[in-house]
């Protein structure tokens, strides 16, 4: 059992932050907490993806004395598959951070309880 | 290749320029106007695709810039893609025209032309997840369509309506972080992204018992993320207030169009890349099932209780998207095609209701309760005609498109096993609930005719949007046959 979970420590680390991360998106009220929340959500699966496209003793693939045997390399996708992820997480994060701004300046908090609760007694 | 074939790869392409060149901040009536005719082109161009590729009766993957299969990115086109690529141009067309008035009302002049560039995102973003045929790029194309839809609900820049944006937004992002974990871990499992090459590992995996449990939690993961973005019970809490707040033209652009791209994906997933006798297998469509079911009721159950009358739009498409959910929980060709036919339906009802919604609360002083619309049709009859039109659609009149729908999920469920009692008794229940609210609103609307007043300005935008749209919803209800055998032949070739 134990020898599985080191194994696969890369995973289960992944599969850890990743509850994490989606629990205090779901439940958290404060709604900064929550990006910082979205953000380690992504990371893990970047962890997961990173982790899986990594073999040992092999390097990336990046041609520099010319030596094109594929076997010396890993697979470059994953890379460019966290590099894309990283670009969408970054600018949904700007996004919800830009739209949190507005919402402090229309309520005066961050705390999406509050904000329920004044726009109750203010009958919106 | 003939030229034609290059059209899905253009309309997207077209949608994604305009949107760059829209943000350069042209003046406010060039920027809608460049959106109505981009969505147009898209309509006509991904019409003249659709005949073609009807006619000729093939699929076929585009390859991007000429690299093949493994490295490059696809797209493949198909009667099915091509259909729906159709209607979500036209009807975003005609969204943008119903709600032309109250869109320069509540949108910042300035902004305007932003607000445009979101809308072409969100055409583009629908398009790619009708056409792609690479897992990746749905992933950034969800996220794309994630992004504009939420600013398209914070149109009108208000409290209540950043609030529901915000809850949108994280709710879709859980979404999104679900589907992607799905997505490496399906990665992980096959080493491809490309659908056709996933298609064959997957079909190898699905027969090692070892791997099974892996397939099944990727699959799950997809379904839930993209289960959470078009709003599937119990994930559904966050559309009622997004759809409702926002401007009409949004409104209906996200309760007919948004929430159908995901659907689509998930066609994608189920029919071509696990297959549906890999779907049944892993009893992922079980649970689509059941949640499709407990949502069909719940949103109808609480849109009875609605005196808004957006709300209670918003409600009935949670009710509707239960059904699309119940087609594909069937797992079954005909149960599929149904929920794609239900998905087309639903794009031109929807959109119907929320225009002539719009217009009926502006021609009584932007009222939107229910009682303060009392008699509001007599002021503006094409909508409360258009209403009607959309309200017994949804009611599943007969001649009218909701009904054919609800003929087909039937159809469809007849042999699904232990499914056919719950999903007869659903459609029945769910009709007669269906009908609970949709016809008091529309008796509502046309009694007590008021005392003759000043007749209210004409907006010939909407009047031809509202024509459009219940001539959709009239000709899917009348052609029901050839566009059924178009969308089975579609995912035949899908």
């Amino acid at each position: 059992m134990l020898s599985l979970l080191v194994e696969n420590r890369y995973a289960v680390t992944a599969s850890v932050l990743f509850a994490v991360g989606f629990l205090h998106v779901l439940l958290h009220p404060d709604l900064i907490k929550k990006v910082l929340a979205f953000n380690i959500m992504d990371s893990s699966v970047f962890l997961l993806l990173a982790s899986r496209g990594m073999i040992a003793a092999r390097t990336a693939a990046i041609l520099t004395d010319g030596g094109a045997d594929p076997s010396r390399y890993v697979n470059p996708i994953p890379a460019g598959l966290v590099l894309t992820g990283i670009v969408v997480s970054v600018s949904v994060s700007a996004f919800s951070l830009a739209l949190i701004q507005r919402l402090y300046g229309a309520y005066g908090t961050t705390d999406m309880r509050k904000i329920l609760e004044e726009m109750k007694k203010r009958g919106e | 290749m003939p030229f034609v074939r290059n059209l899905p790869y253009l309309c997207i392409f077209l949608c994604m320029l305009s949107a760059i060149l829209l943000s350069l901040g042209p003046k406010a009536k060039f920027a809608y106007w460049t959106a109505v005719c981009v969505s147009a082109v898209c309509a006509a161009a991904s019409l003249l695709f659709l005949v073609h590729i009807a006619k000729s009766d093939t699929a076929f993957a585009f390859t991007m810039g000429k690299f093949p299969a493994p490295f490059g990115n696809e797209i493949k086109g198909g009667p099915l893609q091509g259909l729906f690529a159709t209607v979500f141009s036209l009807v975003m067309c005609l969204c943008l025209l119903g709600g032309k008035t109250e869109l320069f009302e509540d949108v910042d002049e300035k902004k305007m032309g932003l607000a445009c560039v979101m809308l072409c995102m969100v055409l583009a973003s629908l398009l790619v997840l009708s056409y792609t045929n690479d897992i990746f790029t749905g992933y950034v194309f969800v996220e794309i369509g994630t992004v504009a839809a939420c600013a398209l609900v914070m149109l009108k820049d208000s409290g209540p309506t950043l609030a529901a944006t915000v809850r949108y937004l994280f709710l879709s992002l859980l979404g999104s972080g679900m589907f992607l974990f799905g997505v490496v871990l399906l990665y992980a499992l096959t080493g491809h992204l490309l659908m056709p090459q996933l298609t064959a590992a997957v079909a190898a995996l699905a027969g090692d018992s070892a791997q099974r449990p892996l397939l099944a939690l990727s699959l799950g993961l997809m379904t839930a993320g993209l289960g959470v973005k078009s709003a599937m019970f119990p994930f559904h809490r966050w559309l009622p207030d997004a759809h409702s707040s926002a401007t009409t033209t949004s409104s209906a652009v996200l309760s007919g169009l948004v929430v159908k791209g995901y659907a689509v994906l998930l066609v994608l997933l189920y029919v071509r890349v696990f297959t549906l006798d890999t779907v049944r297998s892993l009893r992922v469509n079980d649970a689509v099932f059941i949640l499709g079911f407990a949502g069909m009721i719940l949103g109808s159950v609480r849109a009875i209780y609605e005196t808004h009358i957006k709300r209670m739009l918003a409600w009935s498409t949670v009710a509707q998207l239960g059904y699309v959910f119940m087609g594909f929980g069937l797992g079954t060709a005909e149960g599929v095609a149904a929920a794609c036919f239900q998905i087309l339906i639903h794009a031109f009802a929807k959109p119907l209701l929320f225009v002539s919604a719009g217009r009926l609360s502006a021609v009584s002083g932007h009222e939107k309760q229910l009682s303060a619309l009392r008699g509001s049709a007599w002021r503006a009859p094409l909508a409360g005609l258009g209403f009607g039109v959309g309200a017994l659609s949804m009611v599943g009149i007969p001649l009218f498109g909701g009904f054919a729908a609800k003929t087909g999920l039937g159809l469809g469920a007849l042999d699904g096993g232990m499914k056919v009692a719950a999903a007869l008794g659903g459609l029945a229940l769910s009709s007669v609930l269906n009908a609970l609210y949709y016809l008091p609103a529309l008796i509502n609307l046309w009694s007590e005719r008021p005392a003759e007043a000043a007749r209210p300005a004409r907006d010939r935008c909407c009047t031809l949007s509202v024509l459009l749209l219940a001539a959709g919803v009239l000709a899917l209800g009348l052609c029901f046959k050839p566009v059924m055998d178009l969308i089975v032949r579609g995912l035949e070739l899908l």
